[in-house]
């Protein structure tokens, strides 16, 4: 790791503008996520969360703004800076948006053929790392996404995801549509492979068990802007989404439950 | 930066200072060359990471196992997957080899991503060992042919059903969706005058130039209007039209109601007690049976102007003449044996396409792949069916 970009944020945004028509989503927004942190985004529906989440990776041009990722202004990058900069990163969608086409073996190996010039075998070895990693079952790595589960095709596109070391991952609602036991050990996963690989992981949730579980901080997407805070922090919070948000009867069960738990 | 071009093996030497070293490394150490079961010591450092993970990769392979006593990984400065399993591996061949070693010096930082890899160290096959060639061949002909078996035989039934639920529709009229009839009507056939009327258009004035420029040989430039008028009415008219609007029609009716099956907006309707065959089926069905025979009408007259203006061009049969000549050589009963084969195609064009539509499972891809069979089928069934018509025309001698 750079020891002078060490304690920078790994993304700063900064006068963030978004408009779809007469519609303003962000105003003014700041955001900064510290390397190595695991920050949730919550808000209510239409507050801009995925619109936010896809500005940072570049699928849609901000109004006005700056954001700065792993220290590049995604504004001012090249074609192959943004190039360059995409395999420092891995982006789970809601549903894996795997490749309906290959298998999962050939959709984790999809970024490794395109990024690097590894070895045929060693690619292989790596897939089955990959995959076991996000604890899959070996039959997995020969179906097609149409023949697994909603929860092992959500794994498979995190394997995918993981497949060039990423420093930074992104996750849109990695836990909706899978049952709480499933949604507990998918969070059990990230938090463990953003340990064990040192990640910086920014996820999109409703899951308040989630949010309570592993993330360090939390973003809150309000009044077109965001308040970013530690869970704790944004309970004492005035401001009424926030507080119905955190203080229903939803927030008050997921906080008890993970009240104990030192993260 | 010396540590990163260092030879691979047998460098003996003290303790590398990995700290300026930006590239992963390996190497055996106090050992000598050729000593064969020797006491070195494997040292990794550097960098293990994706982006040298090909060169360390054949690096790890070129160590002979019986040289190597200890490993070090205590210079390893940085990891991740990639190089975390390169060396877990590097371990495990040479404790497969028979090297009873332990792994010493690891980063108290790197021990859980170490560990994590080391689980998922299985032997497992990424791809399904297939069959030899001609195996697969026979075994792909096979399928093709009783999969058309199969198919055929459910196209027969969804067949037999459209008759008897057609046929309680005359019963019990109320279960017509008037609305939802008046809507693909004017899809598949108000919306269709443009592109068929284009065609036909085109298509007289191809006739009528290939016809002209062979009869003239004959000095039989008049039998052109015969030529044009008989090959237009009985057969190009209809089936021209029935292809444009198996293109046109058929394909949306699969892609509608295959897209309405992922959605599971089908399986909804049932649960509500809903018909999808009354609902979905029928009104498309009928309403491409009116408007085909409206289109082909159309597709009659337009191509047969085109003809007439092409005779008039080239020919200079004027259009009083070509009138004249048309009235003489071509009877009524040609238009009628083209319009009556349109509600046939029709029906055979709706069919396929309802059919394809609710075979549609699951995922968007068998949308496209269901909506290409269906245009496919409903082309091939409409040309087996007018050759089947032909035969019985001629039979009957119309």
């Amino acid at each position: 790791m750079d020891a002078d970009t060490a304690d920078q944020p790994i993304i700063r945004i900064r006068g963030l503008h978004t408009r779809f028509g007469r519609q303003v989503v962000h105003e003014d927004l700041d955001l900064d996520v510290r390397r190595g942190e695991v920050i949730g985004v919550v808000g209510g529906s239409g507050t801009g969360k995925s619109v936010l989440l896809k500005e940072i990776i570049g699928l849609l041009e901000p109004a006005a703004g700056s954001i700065e990722v792993l220290g590049h202004d995604t504004g001012t990058l090249t074609t192959s800076g943004w190039e360059a900069l995409r395999r420092r990163w891995g982006v789970l969608f809601q549903d894996g948006a795997l490749f309906s086409s290959l298998t999962v073996a050939q959709n984790v190996q999809v970024p490794m053929r395109e990024a690097t010039d590894l070895p045929r075998p060693l690619m292989d070895e790596l897939t089955r790392v990959k995959i076991g990693m996000v604890g899959l079952p070996h039959f997995a790595c020969m179906r097609f996404p149409s023949q697994l589960s909603g929860g092992m095709r959500k794994r498979a596109g995190l394997a995918r995801s993981l497949a060039l070391d990423p420093e930074l991952l992104f996750l849109d609602e990695p836990t909706a549509g899978l049952d709480p036991i499933g949604a507990a050990a998918f969070d059990d996963l990230i938090r463990g492979l953003q340990q064990s690989l040192g990640l910086t992981v920014v996820m999109i949730t409703h899951d308040l068990d989630s949010l309570a579980a592993i993330c360090d901080r939390i973003a809150v997407l309000v009044d077109r802007k965001v308040v970013v805070d530690t869970m704790e922090a944004l309970m004492d919070m005035d401001h009424p989404w926030i507080r119905s948000y955190f203080h229903g009867p939803r927030g008050r069960a997921a906080r008890r439950s993970h009240a104990n738990v030192p993260h | 930066m010396s540590d990163a071009h260092a030879p691979p093996t047998l460098t003996a030497g003290r303790i590398p200072d990995a700290s300026g070293a930006d590239e992963g490394w390996l190497r055996l150490e106090g050992a000598s060359a050729g000593a064969g079961e020797g006491a070195g010591t494997l040292r990794f450092g550097g960098e293990w990471t994706l982006a040298t993970a090909t060169e360390l990769d054949r690096r790890s392979h070129a160590i002979d196992p019986q040289a190597v006593a200890a490993i070090d990984l205590s210079a390893i400065t940085r990891m991740d997957t990639a190089g975390a399993w390169l060396i877990h591996r590097t371990v495990a061949e040479l404790r497969a080899a028979g090297r009873e070693i332990e792994a010493n010096g690891l980063s108290t930082r790197f021990h859980s991503l170490f560990d994590e890899v080391g689980r998922t160290d299985r032997p497992e096959q990424l791809e399904e060992s297939g069959p030899g060639w001609l195996e697969d061949l026979l075994y792909r002909i096979g399928e093709a042919t009783f999969g058309l078996a199969r198919e055929g035989r459910r196209l027969m039934s969804f067949y037999g059903m459209l008759l008897v639920k057609g046929g309680r529709l005359f019963v019990q009229p109320h279960r017509l969706r008037l609305t939802s009839l008046v809507h693909h009507l004017e899809q598949t056939g108000l919306y269709a005058v443009p592109i068929v009327g284009l065609l036909s258009f085109l298509i007289g004035i191809v006739l009528a130039y290939q016809g002209a420029d062979q009869l003239r040989r004959f000095g039989a430039e008049l039998l052109t209007v015969n030529l044009l008028g008989l090959s237009v009415l009985r057969e190009l008219g209809a089936l021209m039209t029935a292809i444009i609007v198996a293109g046109r029609s058929g394909s949306a009716f699969t892609a509608q109601i295959g897209t309405m099956k992922v959605n599971q907006e089908v399986d909804a309707m049932e649960t509500m007690g809903l018909d999808p065959v009354d609902i979905l089926v029928l009104p498309r069905i009928l309403a491409l049976m009116a408007a085909l025979p409206l289109l082909t009408f159309l597709s009659d007259i337009i191509g047969i102007i085109g003809g007439g203006l092409m005779s008039w061009a080239v020919l200079d049969i004027p259009p009083d003449a070509f009138a004249r000549q048309f009235r003489e050589a071509v009877p009524i009963q040609h238009l009628w044996v083209g319009l009556i084969k349109a509600p046939v195609f029709a029906f055979i064009i709706g069919m396929v396409g309802c059919y394809e539509g609710l075979k549609v499972t699951g995922s968007a891809e068998s949308v496209g792949a269901q909506t290409t069979r269906a245009v496919v089928e409903a082309i091939f069934l409409v040309i087996v069916v007018d050759a089947g018509f032909s035969i019985l025309f001629s039979t009957i001698g119309i």
